[in-house]
């Protein structure tokens, strides 16, 4: 008996072998692209992700796998450089024949491979929080939507710390522009004035700050409470706030809230002027709760240094990684068209201590926290929202965006279906 | 639960203590109330919510306890911390996973325990500035000048109509002019946040000239929310005077930013005015040696974390020494070979621009590096309540024109000053009176790598210390030495000053992306115009 089975095992293994040749070896284990900038700019924020990947990836295989196989982890360096990601996208689809990809960082970067996952009909997880405004078949989008981060913030200043005059600070690029705009539009739908809103947008790497904040101290002199909204980019933070401490604009007279300053980013640099100044995520490490205590052990052990961070997007990836294992468990298979049929109404443990589902329109639900900056760089969750979030693909306060839903569920199966005149605008 | 219990008691041992004891103990019951109101504080610190605390705070301050002022400081600095176990409150230092603690109450020491044993009393915004608030009310009594003056120009922010009373009550015991002054103001104010229209318009002609911010915001919400029409005059004129001031002190606020923007430039550039302008070498790499020095502060700063000034001072030297010996090693072993081919030359340095870039990287992890800043050159100089110039600006353009003062007398006076210009004006005539041509070279070189690598010092304490650092100066450097004159550190100086000040001129109506691009505008017509910059070489060589 036991000789029979072996050898029509043996047999079926020869014949698959015979037709795929030098693929026998593939088809043991499931490939998992991670597409992170390993240098270049991007590389300061994007090399943790690709060790938070690995780590995840790891842990899977010590629970057995996915589907009886083990996970392989396919790295590809796109050197923070945008039309690369596309080029590097399309290798790892064609050549490494990955099941999905987790990847990108910057708008830019995840608008250069899209076209590549729709062209190939395969699957990308972008961890990170975007302005919105987009909805793809083949995304899903694990980070805060500005639904998610942004206008809870705001709802937060003005109700909670009664803010009647806004300056919204950005780096000039696509991602603060946007959210400016859905701010601005938010704002006005509040009742603010318009000459009670500033508005400011700044080079990469703005160094030089002393009239910028000195416009804002002028601001925020005039009869009323007064904070910043800074979608201000990465480096240029610490200069600004630097600047802001050296003039004397404190947390308690003018408060600073920001959307891409978190624990990473704090690492880097002299916290003092900083305390008490905000910033909204969906994550903290300071989140008190025990899924959040193991990632937190099992992470520093994986990086071998009690002093590395965990920060928001990774908490992105853990969600959306154990998303994917648990929709291709549903579906059986890691085919795609049958994961996303079975990825959406998903649902798995976040690490602030609740469930996070995948909802129709391929975002998904959070809490939104706002947290005040300490002084050994860690954030004080001062508030939160009752409930989740689900994230919203398309603004309500913009025009020409507040009419449309995005459903992914058939019939319907449209990113931009328009409630108005009941007519999707392509983006099947 | 127990000091519910005990508030409990207190209010049913008071009636009683005031029913038999009430003519001849009257004090002890003054002195009882503020015992029960400070308990019933310290309980609702320890489990309020936000705003229970904000309510405990204001208790714990008022009860005059003199327990009360440390508590809310330590609360205020994050020190102050509930033993999960039995609810003690304690301040606490903490030490990675132990803390060292003592009760805030008795002020017993408590021994280590376990970080995780304990529960910070956390506190928000709203709650923090109104602990500044009752810790400024309860330093008004303090015996010190100073403090009473802080505690005086802290309160301004946070006044309420029922300090008016408070204030004119400390105004006639003050005796300190300066104090004196502040206390006029704040009265004032808080006077304008009364309903009284005479009270409110007296307060007006108080306060009429003042620039103190708050006086400007308050007269601003005053005009927002009165319907007095006598009121509304007042205050609308008394804004126009304050507004004059404010252009007038805006305009000598601009002009520091931009000298001090100008000193940034000039710092960058004077380096590159050396190596590009006197030898002629297009050095992509500049912008790496800028970036060495300040990593060379960030090494210091860590051999020496107890002394930050020191380090800083230090610094200068070493980062003159690392950068310049690069600089030399670079000329010696790349550049040498390539004079007179200046495309060569500018690939061959842009190439050793990221190799020490990637080495950087490599060595100190891509993540940028904190470099901590000393404390004699944060905050700024308060000239008066509208311009302050913030001292770490004052301290770089003062050691930026220090820089180029020396740099100048040692062309200048220095027989290596003398080969190098000899050198720069004719090679061959200078070769022909004995000067090494080749040695002068190397030196020039690392002399203006190694001036690279003091603005490195420099802007270490303004920008990030990262790999990146140098890339964000080059083109500036590049543009002053290209609008000020080739060869000539006058030129350097100028040039680095006048688009300094032009860009923040520039700046507030056009935004900073706008003024950028203006000031390169700007720079590629005049170039059209005079391709020799502001101040060409004169003589032979500049042919």
């Amino acid at each position: 008996m036991k000789t029979k089975i072996l050898a029509a095992m043996l047999g079926c293994a020869l014949s698959i072998g015979s037709v795929l040749g030098g693929q026998a070896m593939a088809a043991e284990t499931i490939k998992v692209g991670v597409l992170h900038s390993l240098s270049g700019t991007m590389a300061i924020s994007e090399t943790t992700l690709k060790d938070t990947m690995l780590m995840l990836i790891e842990e899977q295989n010590k629970k057995g796998g996915l589907l009886g196989k083990q996970l392989e982890a396919v790295v590809i360096d796109p050197a923070s450089d945008w039309p690369l990601f596309a080029e590097k996208a399309r290798e790892l689809i064609e050549k490494k024949h990955v099941a999905s990809v987790f990847g990108c960082w910057t708008s830019v970067s995840r608008k250069s491979v899209l076209p590549v996952f729709e062209e190939l009909n395969s699957l990308l997880f972008y961890p990170v929080q975007y302005e919105g405004e987009e909805s793809s078949k083949n995304v899903f989008y694990t980070g805060a939507a500005p639904n998610q981060q942004a206008i809870p913030a705001v709802d937060y200043l003005m109700n909670d710390m009664n803010v009647k005059r806004w300056v919204l600070a950005g780096t000039d690029y696509v991602y603060p522009r946007t959210t400016n705009k859905i701010l601005a539009a938010y704002l006005k739908s509040k009742g603010v004035a318009d000459a009670d809103i500033m508005i400011n947008y700044t080079p990469f790497g703005h160094s030089d700050w002393q009239s910028i904040v000195s416009d804002i101290k002028k601001f925020g002199t005039e009869g009323k409470k007064t904070a910043v909204v800074s979608t201000i980019n990465g480096d240029a933070n610490v200069p600004f706030y630097k600047e802001l401490g050296n003039q004397g604009i404190s947390s308690d007279t003018i408060p600073v809230v920001a959307f891409s300053v978190g624990e990473e980013e704090l690492s880097g640099i002299d916290t003092k002027p900083l305390v008490g100044h905000l910033a909204a995520w969906n994550y903290f490490m300071s989140v008190d709760s025990e899924a959040n205590d193991a990632f937190i052990e099992s992470w520093q052990k994986f990086i071998k240094s009690d002093k590395r961070v965990t920060n928001d997007p990774m908490e992105a990836h853990y969600i959306g990684f154990n998303m994917w294992i648990k929709a291709v468990e549903k579906a059986g298979t890691t085919d795609s068209d049958a994961v996303q049929k079975a990825i959406i109404g998903v649902t798995v443990p976040n690490l602030s201590g609740g469930y996070s589902a995948m909802m129709p329109n391929h975002h998904i639900t959070k809490p939104v926290l706002i947290g005040e900056i300490q002084e050994d760089g860690q954030f004080e969750i001062v508030w939160q929202t009752a409930g989740k979030v689900a994230g919203d693909a398309w603004s309500d306060y913009l025009e020409g965006s507040k009419d449309l839903i995005s459903d992914w569920r058939s019939p319907l199966s449209c990113g931009n279906f328009n409630v108005k005149t009941g007519s999707c605008s392509g983006n099947k | 639960m127990h000091i519910f219990l005990r508030v409990l008691h207190f209010k049913l041992f008071i009636p009683a203590l005031l029913l038999t004891l009430f003519f001849s103990q009257s004090a002890f019951c003054l002195q009882t109330e503020k015992e029960t109101q400070f308990t019933e504080g310290i309980g609702h610190l320890l489990h309020g919510n936000f705003k229970e605390k904000a309510l405990a705070t204001k208790q714990v301050a008022d009860s005059g306890d003199s327990r009360a002022k440390s508590i809310l400081q330590a609360m205020l600095e994050g020190k102050l911390y509930r033993v999960k176990k039995d609810d003690t409150l304690v301040y606490a230092e903490i030490k990675s996973a132990q803390a060292k603690i003592s009760s805030a109450l008795t002020g017993e020491q408590l021994g280590f325990v376990k970080k995780r044993k304990l529960k910070k009393i956390t506190i928000n915004n709203k709650l923090r500035s109104s602990l500044k608030a009752s810790l400024a009310r309860i330093d008004l009594a303090s015996p010190s000048s100073t403090t009473r003056l802080q505690a005086v120009n802290k309160l301004i922010k946070n006044l309420t109509p029922r300090d008016s009373l408070l204030l004119a009550e400390l105004l006639q015991k003050e005796t300190d002019n300066k104090v004196r002054k502040a206390l006029a103001t704040a009265t004032a104010i808080a006077k304008l946040k009364t309903d009284d229209t005479t009270q409110i318009l007296a307060a007006i002609s108080d306060l009429s000239g003042n620039l103190n911010p708050a006086v400007r915001n308050e007269l601003m919400t005053l005009l927002g929310k009165s319907k007095d029409d006598a009121v509304r005059a007042k205050a609308e004129s008394a804004l126009a005077s304050i507004a004059s001031s404010i252009s007038f002190y805006g305009f000598i606020e601009k002009l520091f930013f931009g000298l001090s923007l100008g000193s940034v430039l000039v710092l960058a550039a004077i380096g590159l005015a050396i190596t590009f302008g006197v030898i002629g070498v297009i050095n992509m790499a500049h912008g790496e040696l800028i970036m060495l020095g300040a990593y060379t502060t960030y090494v210091i700063q860590q051999l020496l974390p107890n002394s930050i000034g020191i380090a800083l001072i230090l610094s200068i030297p070493a980062a003159f020494i690392v950068s310049g010996v690069t600089g030399i090693i670079i000329e010696r072993s790349v550049i040498r070979f390539l004079y007179g081919r200046p495309l060569e030359t500018l690939l061959a340095t842009f190439g050793i621009s990221l190799i020490l870039q990637q080495t950087v990287r490599s060595i100190f992890s891509p993540l940028n590096r904190s470099v901590a800043t000393p404390s004699w050159m944060s905050g700024s100089i308060q000239i008066n309540p509208i311009l302050s110039l913030t001292t770490n600006r004052i301290t770089i353009l003062i050691f930026s024109m220090l820089v180029f003062a020396g740099l100048y007398l040692l062309l200048r006076k220095s027989s290596i000053g003398l080969q190098v210009r000899a050198v720069s004006q004719n090679r061959a005539m200078a070769r022909a009176m004995g000067v090494k041509a080749a040695r002068v070279d190397a030196l020039t070189f690392g002399l203006g790598s190694g001036i690279a690598g003091i603005a490195g010092v420099a802007l270490a304490q303004l920008t990030n210390v990262g790999p990146n650092l140098g890339q964000a100066y080059i083109i500036d450097s590049f543009m002053v030495v290209v609008f000020g004159g080739v060869g000539n550190l006058w030129g350097t100086l100028i040039g680095g000053l006048t688009l300094g000040v032009a860009n923040k001129f520039i700046e507030p109506w056009a935004g900073a992306v706008l003024a950028k691009i203006l000031i390169l505008v700007f720079i590629i017509l005049f170039i059209q115009k005079r391709p020799q910059g502001l101040f060409p070489q004169k003589g032979r060589a500049a042919e």
